[in-house]
């Protein structure tokens, strides 16, 4: 059930090709409701993430977030880059000098991103935000702890992504359409469910379900 | 004599460069440092950008930075954060073109780091056509 350096590469670069198969998509749901460079942007930024850590022998958790949150920082450009790269900045904090993480030091790391998104972004539960999938994954890991189903989440994960549809957005530019928001899906909710989908298919794939 | 430098933080490099030939123009001698696009150079912002200009235009008397949109201001917090000195760098909730032309005059007066801020920020009140 741990997570160690290869799994955590495995994951990054598996959700980078979820990024690139589904970056049209994600611009398209951007499209609807912000600037339409979502997909764009976090395919930039996920394929530079990925290609970092492919030549990368660290096995330090910490430094591997740390060289994430640096790639998506530089190369996002958009919302996201400041988001999810706090994001990744705050799970490093937490791992750094750790080779491996258990269910509940994920939780912790978790716990610590969803703090850095909350306090970037200024964004609450229910603002239609990124927030939305990653506050819910983050209590649902550590309220299951060891008991932890991948695929579980991984379900859950999606009904989160699902549930900022009918939402009103209250941050970023899709809250410039008011009332208009609703009806679509978060853009960054839906990035968010692909980066967790990874890594619960990654784990899963190494014998971690149970 | 130095003087509270401005940084023009947007999406777009090319309106921050057209609002920087304007402040130019009207102060010379204030140092107005823009941070705009993504380091590849498209359209976007970034935390390394923006804590360059800020170095770039600090010349002993402080910074004020000036955003377009939401997520410039997160960048600007990143790039904040990295140089750990927020007493002498001020993000100004202003809007961009009337707030950083009254901090360039403000600037060029030689008034304080506050006192920048206080009239950039002031500008939110204004009203364009009376």
């Amino acid at each position: 059930m741990t997570l160690d350096g290869t799994k955590f590469v495995n994951w990054i670069r598996r959700a980078n090709r979820r990024i690139q198969e589904n970056k049209d998509y994600l611009s398209e749901l951007d499209r609807a409701i912000g600037d339409g460079d979502h997909g764009i942007n976090m395919a930039r930024g996920f394929a530079e993430a990925a290609q970092r850590l492919t030549g990368s022998a660290d096995q330090d958790l910490g430094a591997l977030c740390q060289q994430v949150a640096m790639a998506l920082l530089s190369k996002v450009g958009g919302a996201s880059g400041p988001l999810f790269g706090t994001a990744f900045l705050k799970m490093a904090g937490v791992w750094k000098g750790k080779d491996h993480a258990s269910v509940h030091e994920l939780s912790l790391a978790l716990r610590e991103a969803v703090n850095g998104i909350k306090m970037r972004g200024k964004a609450e539960l229910g603002d239609k935000t990124m927030v939305d999938v990653w506050e819910p994954v983050s209590r649902f890991v550590a309220e299951k702890a060891e008991h932890l189903s991948w695929r579980e989440l991984c379900v859950f994960a999606e009904e989160q992504m699902d549930k900022t549809k009918p939402l009103q957005a209250k941050k970023g530019r899709a809250a410039y359409l008011g009332p208009r928001s609703s009806g679509h899906l978060d853009p960054g909710a839906v990035s968010s469910f692909f980066l967790f989908e990874a890594l619960c298919e990654t784990m899963e794939e190494s014998g971690g379900d149970r | 004599m130095s003087y509270v430098g401005i940084v023009l933080v947007s999406h777009s490099v090319d309106l921050v460069r057209g609002l920087q030939e304007i402040l130019s123009q009207v102060q010379p001698q204030v140092p107005v440092a823009i941070a705009g696009g993504t380091d590849d150079g498209e359209l976007g912002t970034s935390p390394f950008k923006i804590k360059e200009a800020i170095e770039f235009a600090n010349s002993g008397k402080g910074v004020i930075v000036l955003f377009d949109l939401g997520s410039s201001l997160m960048n600007a917090e990143i790039a904040l954060d990295w140089l750990g000195e927020n007493e002498r760098v001020k993000i100004a909730d202003a809007p961009l073109v009337e707030g950083a032309y009254a901090a360039v005059v403000e600037s060029g007066c030689g008034s304080s780091l506050d006192q920048v801020l206080h009239v950039a920020q002031k500008v939110k009140t204004w009203q364009k056509i009376s």
